[in-house]
């Protein structure tokens, strides 16, 4: 059960008598990388001032000024904006697919760990409980730890351009972040109800339908909406590789210098993003 | 338990919002052409095989081994650096992004503010959480085209990027924060007669503070892999690597860049991790 409530706070205070070298040592290697990447990434403020640095925001600016709202355009990009839409919708609802199986074989207290196990044999435990467990976090690792740009292009090169490749790339990127938090939702429920339901005899899966969904689910539902926000940034920004949606416009705008055009494209952005996070964030306040 | 009236309308509104997101899946499905049974028909899955055995095995020569390890440690940097500056502008936005500073709230209380003083202060709060809102909602990527527009390619303008997108972020979470103290130390303290500032020195930021360092350092996982991917518009780091191992059909060397990003990622999420655990 339970670690003894008194051992908690021991981990974080070291005895007295050995002091920390933890502050002196983080501030000396905080200070040694922050002057290492300051030259690495040749930070030099005085570029803003160098050539004709403001005098391309100047042209940025004016060329921005006024945005282009004529209805030619508007009706153009109207599909691109709901194309984007619907990447992070269809996205997201892979990601689900892909996170929930993944998810539950990387719950330790699902596999190998637990109440649930008490009468497995060791062996048993390792081989049914343990491999399955280590496998399925490998994977998610892999699938969120590569960005979802780098996902699309290499979807982009398998199933071509178009929305489909962005789908797939959020759904495969997001999938490994859903799964991760999925696990980590499941192994922090209340185990009180699981030993409940256990020492009544219910079977294991009586167990996790009846003692560990019910808890799990509004969390699980709150951070599916909350990956659903942040799809719909992604997928604007997944166009930039060929992924279709509102990116690939603005990228076309940026590259041709039709700046008036790129700001409606921003504008838009900014009231899609904004109707997804007040549509989720009503949801998520019935919710909680 | 029984189950209550009060809970029946919530469960209609269920009913509505689960036909709601089945309706936008239905909409969406057919939007963007997804085709999975072509995916994993016969067929794709032969192409998805030839595309993989290409990728393999990862060109480990010398020259591309520097070139990854160089092009990490530039990513590396540009998301240090591009957080910190995020973390620099952030600081002063949220206080003007947070409503029980300027105006409301406890600090307020006894002491009003003059009419006049109190419409430029709520006018001052809606200015500082419009500039956030624009700093957050032009994706990074536009940022890096605007930056790479004024100072030229290279790390630099990723840098900026990932300041001022990261800056709008942060503004935006700390400010939040900030409004949400527990309002009790900032009464004993307003009790002893503390000033405005020393009650936000002693009573509001010492609450505050480990959650700043906890956005920040999630913003830094969020920044490594955003560091990555603006190289593809000329900010330097593994994604103009990337781009150019994409470009000219070289898989194998992709596949070395691929394994460099998801080891400084790992690396990065390890470290905040522990940093987490040991500051917060």
């Amino acid at each position: 059960m339970a670690r003894i409530p008194s051992a908690a706070p021991a981990d974080r205070f070291p005895a007295s008598g050995r002091r920390s070298r933890f502050p002196y040592l983080f501030t000396a290697v905080f200070a040694a990388s922050v002057l290492y990447s300051l030259r690495a990434a040749q930070v030099d403020p005085r570029r803003f001032f160098e050539g004709d640095a403001l005098a391309n925001v100047a042209r940025f600016v004016r060329g921005a000024l006024p945005p282009e709202l004529s209805r030619e355009f508007l009706g153009l990009m109207l599909r691109p904006a709901l194309e984007t839409v619907q990447i992070s919708v269809m996205g997201t609802a892979i990601a689900v697919l892909l996170g929930i199986p993944l998810g539950l074989l990387a719950t330790s207290s699902l596999m190998w760990r637990g109440v649930l196990h008490e009468r497995w044999s060791r062996a048993g435990r390792f081989l049914l409980g343990f491999v399955p467990y280590a496998l399925a976090r490998a994977v998610l690792s892999v699938f969120r730890s590569i960005p979802e740009y780098v996902w699309a292009f290499m979807f982009v090169r398998a199933v071509g351009l178009g929305p489909f490749p962005g789908v797939l790339a959020i759904g495969v990127a997001y999938g490994g972040m859903l799964g991760k938090v999925y696990s980590e939702i499941l192994e922090n429920v209340n185990p009180r109800p699981l030993e409940t339901l256990h020492a009544a005899g219910a079977s294991r899966l009586g167990v996790v339908l009846y003692g560990l969904v019910p808890q799990a689910l509004p969390t699980v539902v709150a951070y599916t909406l909350y990956r659903w926000e942040c799809a719909i940034r992604a997928s604007a920004i997944l166009g930039f590789v060929g992924a279709g949606g509102l990116g690939q416009q603005i990228e076309l705008s940026m590259r041709m210098f039709q700046f008036n055009e790129v700001l409606t494209l921003l504008a838009v952005l900014f009231v899609l993003v904004a109707a997804v996070d007040f549509a989720s964030a009503r949801i998520r306040a019935r919710l909680a | 338990m029984a189950r209550l009236p009060t809970a029946r309308p919530s469960r209609a509104w269920a009913l509505w919002v689960g036909a709601g997101f089945a309706a936008l899946l239905l909409w969406s499905w057919r939007g963007t052409g997804v085709d999975l049974a072509g995916l994993f028909g016969p067929e794709g899955l032969r192409q998805i095989a030839i595309y993989v055995g290409k990728l393999f095995p990862p060109d480990l020569s010398a020259a591309t081994l520097r070139a990854a390890g160089a092009g990490a440690a530039e990513t590396f940097a540009i998301s240090l650096i591009g957080s910190l500056l995020a973390v620099a502008i952030a600081l002063p936005m949220s206080l003007l992004a947070t409503r029980t500073l300027l105006y409301r709230g406890i600090l307020f209380e006894g002491r009003p503010l003059a009419p006049a003083a109190k419409t430029l202060r709520v006018g001052l709060y809606a200015c500082g959480k419009a500039l956030l809102n624009v700093l957050r909602t032009i994706p990074e990527i536009v940022w890096a085209l605007i930056f790479v527009f004024m100072v030229g390619l290279g790390p630099f303008p990723g840098v900026l990027a990932l300041g001022v997108h990261t800056g709008g972020v942060l503004g935006k979470l700390f400010g939040e924060v900030l409004e949400d103290v527990d309002p009790a130390p900032l009464e004993a303290l307003q009790a002893t007669g503390a000033s405005r500032f020393r009650i936000l020195l002693y009573g509001v930021l010492p609450q505050a503070l480990p959650q700043f360092v906890s956005y920040a350092l999630y913003r830094w996982e969020v920044n490594i892999r955003a560091a990555a991917m603006l190289g593809f518009v000329g900010a330097g780091g593994l994604g103009q690597r990337i781009y150019v191992a994409i470009s000219l059909f070289h898989e194998q060397e992709l596949m070395t860049l691929i394994l460099a990003i998801y080891a400084i990622v790992t690396l990065v999420d390890a470290l905040s991790a522990y940093l987490r655990s040991r500051l917060v």
